[in-house]
């Protein structure tokens, strides 16, 4: 049975300028132990389909339909106390820029500690601490127990982003959801604490959604990979199958952006145009403005088939 | 940190010596204390005489000079009133301004940051407006006539509290007696409101732009109870640039204490000055205003202390 | 502006700020208009009977008569003018003090601006209304004075305001290049520099507005502001509070009412042309 189930969410926002429909109707599934790679440009809604996951969809935006299925519960129907036991226990996450995820006044310790003790109250000040710096030494941050002392100022970028995942691994969770985790960190750091992210996740069996605009960095890591535009998936399968036969023409855009990993110096051909605006949706496929194999059919938005092993939404395949 | 304090020292002295002299000078140009303090039938040869003994014969700048002289030796001139140490005079009267001043930040801190808190929790609900409209009536209405509208609804109509005098006073308070206390309500109240409306809109600016921030979502994705979301990390650090402010209010305080003094006929500094003013009793005004910016320096560098306590980032600059 | 359009209909999204308008408009009105809509000349005292003192609020005199037998609806009226005038004159005096010190200060830098800062600095250790209240308890009462008075005390905020924009658009890529291209100091500051600083001045100066009114009606209500020849709100306040102790609680409720409305009204707009035109700082 899978972990997670999203059925049919949709997340929209209610604006001053008119209803944003952020994410439209979404599904997928995670098996135990599984990496999704969820893709797609900003604006594609992969945030806010994070955010929908953990309850933290702030006004004006709502969840306005669908259902996410998280070991046998319904996590839309869950009360805000319920949600709060969940998030940061068996659902945890993982923020963007480590910069501004912890909070710049206390100290690290506290924050680990006040985490760990949020979720199991039973634990010893004392014994909070240990595990919070047994944890911080699997994740590789030097000098742990002096660290706990640190104000997250004093620590660089890298090693915050590891404080933040030893942060959401604390409580093993089920579930680990990261939003774009090595977007802001350097080139060199960010190979590391992939590579940290795809260890923990197997040492702790744990499901991740792995969130980025990077289809690079996604194909590394990740055993699923689902392509999102404009609010909607548009092609969802395994790896190999999206990567070595794409059939969306957006994905195959995507991959023709790629720089080939062989060194043969192909062309990198980017995709005309840029995503409609949420408020402004054109009139059947959404990518249909910026897709070279376009017709009158696409004037109807295409539904979901599956093609070859993976779910995919376009006329054309 | 010795260069700061002693340049801290540096200025604070020229700024002593700037006042006293712009006072002094003003003081010099406004008129002749002596036309005031003699009978209106006194010959010439006392006003000469008293001239005399006051220390009033001299041109401005040896009357200047003589002022300086008596400075270094600790004392600030004979009040030409009460002739006593015009220090003394203050001195004396200062505790029932203190205590006033004192206990209208405590009341405007104590109410105004939690209701500040609510309402930016609360922002764009009936709550927050609430008391978003009660914190604009609050700036909007002026001191005396806070305390003229609460002498008339509990002195005149109801006849409550006494509309005057300190009441009883014990060691150097009249908050320890029932007496002094009923005497209490009304000038703090009257003293509070503006500063309690102030505190309040600035706590909810403050909470509102923190709120947003990445750490507060992080917090509430680690899965804190929301009062530990909002005190315990969105309060402490929006409460860094406040304390700042609240430090620079409480010299505003004490400058209003003179309206409130006057209409509740409390008898602190605030009268003193406004009698002195009236009786150009130059001794008194100056000494007024020395200690009067001495408390200014002293809670500025009360506020830097503070300031390094709270925001660890400020510690090692 | 280019943008006004945008900016009012922005500026109304806010029923309160509409409010506020309406309400500043109206009491504008009423000041302008009092000469002609005030049922008596407060000031003429052959309008005025004794035998009318402290009449209470009825359908002879709306607002019912002080102890001079004077109608305290026309009062409140004349007091307005004297409040809102002393008010926007003080204000606009002291921003144009304000502006220039802050341009040169922030634009030059140098001697001038350690001496005006340090200036500032002096002035801002000390709490606006002790300033003011000396140098009118000593100076004697009078309009004039007390436009002063409030001018003194009010540039600093400006010259603050103005001095930090100008410091950074100084730095800023269209400034730098205009100084590259040879020109002019003066037009750099004026042409270039002025109209980002207008903005923060303007919030600003609408918050002032309601400060150098209510530090007037405080310094008349002390004894020190405007005569009584020609009261101000704050000085039929003052005037009326003796009386409220015999029970004659009109003759200064009223024209407090009108004040704190009055404030209440300016602070609305702040507030809002704050939100909107310059969502940080102005504090």
């Amino acid at each position: 049975m899978a972990l997670l189930e999203v059925e049919g969410l949709r997340t929209h926002f209610f604006t001053r300028e008119g209803e944003v429909k952020a994410v439209d109707g979404i599904d997928f599934a995670l098996k135990q132990g599984e990496i999704l790679g969820i893709v797609g440009e900003s604006g594609a809604g992969k945030s806010v389909t994070g955010f929908s996951i953990l309850g933290l969809i702030d006004t004006p935006g709502r969840i306005v339909g669908g259902r996410i299925h998280f070991e046998g519960k319904d996590l839309t129907q869950l009360s805000p106390s319920e949600y709060q036991q969940i998030r940061g226990s068996k659902i945890a996450t993982v923020f963007q820029d480590p910069q501004t995820s912890l909070d710049p006044v206390i100290t690290i310790g506290r924050q680990l500690v006040e985490t760990l003790l949020t979720h199991r109250p039973e634990m010893a000040g004392r014994q909070a601490e240990e595990h919070a710096i047994g944890m911080l030494k699997r994740v590789g941050l030097p000098s742990a127990a002096e660290r706990m002392h640190n104000y997250p100022y004093q620590l660089s970028g890298g090693m915050k982003q590891r404080v933040v995942i030893a942060m959401a691994l604390l409580n093993d969770p089920h579930l680990l959801i990261a939003d774009e985790p090595t977007t802001a960190l350097d080139a060199t750091i960010q190979a590391q604490i992939l590579y940290l992210m795809q260890q923990l996740v197997k040492d702790f069996n744990s499901s991740l959604i792995f969130i980025s605009h990077d289809l690079a960095v996604v194909s590394q890591i990740c055993d699923t990979i689902a392509v999102m535009y404009a609010g909607r998936i548009v092609e969802y399968g395994s790896r190999e199958e999206i990567l070595s036969d794409p059939k969306h023409p957006y994905t195959q855009g995507l991959i023709a952006c790629l720089p080939a990993l062989d060194g043969s110096k192909k062309r990198l051909k980017p995709i005309p145009g840029t995503m409609p605006s949420l408020l402004d949706l054109p009139q059947g496929c959404y990518f249909k403005d910026r897709c070279p194999l376009a017709d009158a059919q696409c004037d109807l938005y295409p539904p979901e088939r599956i093609v070859a092993g993976r779910r995919v939404s376009c006329h054309k395949v | 940190m010795l260069r700061f304090i002693l340049d801290r020292l540096f200025h604070t002295f020229l700024v002593l010596l700037a006042i006293s002299f712009i006072t002094f000078f003003i003081m010099y140009k406004a008129g002749d204390p002596v036309q005031l303090l003699l009978p209106p039938d006194a010959t010439q040869a006392q006003v000469v005489q008293m001239r005399h003994t006051l220390g009033l014969d001299g041109s401005f700048l040896t009357q200047y000079r003589s002022f300086l002289v008596q400075l270094s030796h600790g004392n600030l001139g004979t009040s030409f009133v009460y002739g006593e140490p015009a220090l003394k005079v203050v001195m004396e009267r200062l505790p029932a301004t203190l205590e006033l001043a004192v206990l209208a930040m405590l009341l405007s801190i104590l109410i105004g940051i939690p209701l500040g808190v609510i309402a930016a929790v609360n922002a764009g609900k009936w709550k927050g407006k609430a008391i978003m409209l009660f914190s604009l009536a609050g700036i909007s209405i002026p001191v005396f006539w806070i305390g003229m509208v609460l002498v008339l609804i509990f002195s005149v109509l109801f006849d409550l509290l006494p509309s005057s005098g300190r009441g009883e006073v014990y060691l150097f308070t009249s908050a320890l007696t029932w007496d002094g206390i009923r005497h209490l309500i009304m000038p703090v109240v009257t003293l509070a409101l503006f500063q309690l409306a102030r505190i309040i809109r600035l706590t909810q600016s403050g909470m509102r732009e923190v709120l947003t921030q990445d750490y507060i979502k992080f917090a509430r994705a680690r899965g804190l109870p929301e009062h530990k979301v909002v005190y315990g990390h969105g309060l402490r650090n929006a409460l860094i640039p406040l304390v700042t402010v609240i430090g620079l209010q409480f010299g505003q305080l004490i400058a209003f204490t003179i309206v409130t003094e006057t209409i509740f006929a409390w008898p602190g500094t605030g009268k003193l000055i406004i009698d002195s003013i009236q009786n150009l009793d130059r001794p008194v005004v100056v000494a007024y205003l020395l200690v009067i910016a001495l408390i200014f320096v002293v809670i500025n560098l009360i506020v830097d202390l503070l300031y390094t306590l709270i925001d660890p980032r400020m510690r090692l600059v | 502006m280019k943008r006004s359009s945008s900016f009012w209909s922005l500026f109304f999204e806010s029923k309160t700020a509409l409010f506020g308008l309406i309400l500043f408009l109206l009491f504008v009105a009423m000041a302008i208009l009092a000469p002609l809509i005030a049922p008596q000349d407060p000031y003429d005292l052959s309008q005025i009977y004794l035998h009318n003192s402290f009449r209470p609020p009825g359908s002879s005199f709306w607002l019912g008569t002080d102890e001079m037998g004077r109608d305290v609806y026309s009062a409140i009226l004349y007091g307005l003018r004297t409040s809102l005038y002393v008010g926007v004159v003080s204000t606009l005096l002291s921003m144009v003090i304000g502006l220039v010190i802050g341009l040169i200060s922030g634009y030059y830098g140098g001697w001038v601006d350690r001496l005006m800062m340090r200036l500032a600095d002096i002035q801002l250790s000390f709490p606006a209304i002790l300033i003011a209240l000396i140098v009118m308890a000593l100076w004697g009462q009078g309009i004039n004075k007390i436009i002063v008075a409030i001018t003194i005390v009010s540039w600093v905020y400006y010259a603050r305001t103005v001095r930090g924009v100008v410091l950074q658009e100084k730095e800023r890529e269209y400034v730098q290049s205009a100084r590259a291209l040879g020109m002019g100091s003066g037009r750099v500051l004026f042409g270039e520099i002025l109209p980002n600083v207008l903005s923060p001045v303007i919030v600003l100066a609408t918050v002032r507005i309601a400060y150098a009114i209510v530090l007037e009606a405080t310094l008349s209500f002390l004894g020190v502001g405007v005569p009584i020849t020609e009261p101000s709100l704050g000085t039929l306040i003052s005037n009326g509070y003796q009386a409220l102790f015999s029970g004659y609680w009109w003759t200064s409720v009223f024209p407090g009412v009108v004040l704190v409305l009055l404030i209440i009204s300016i602070n609305l707009l702040g507030d809002r042309l704050r939100e909107v035109m310059n969502p940080t700082g102005g504090d």
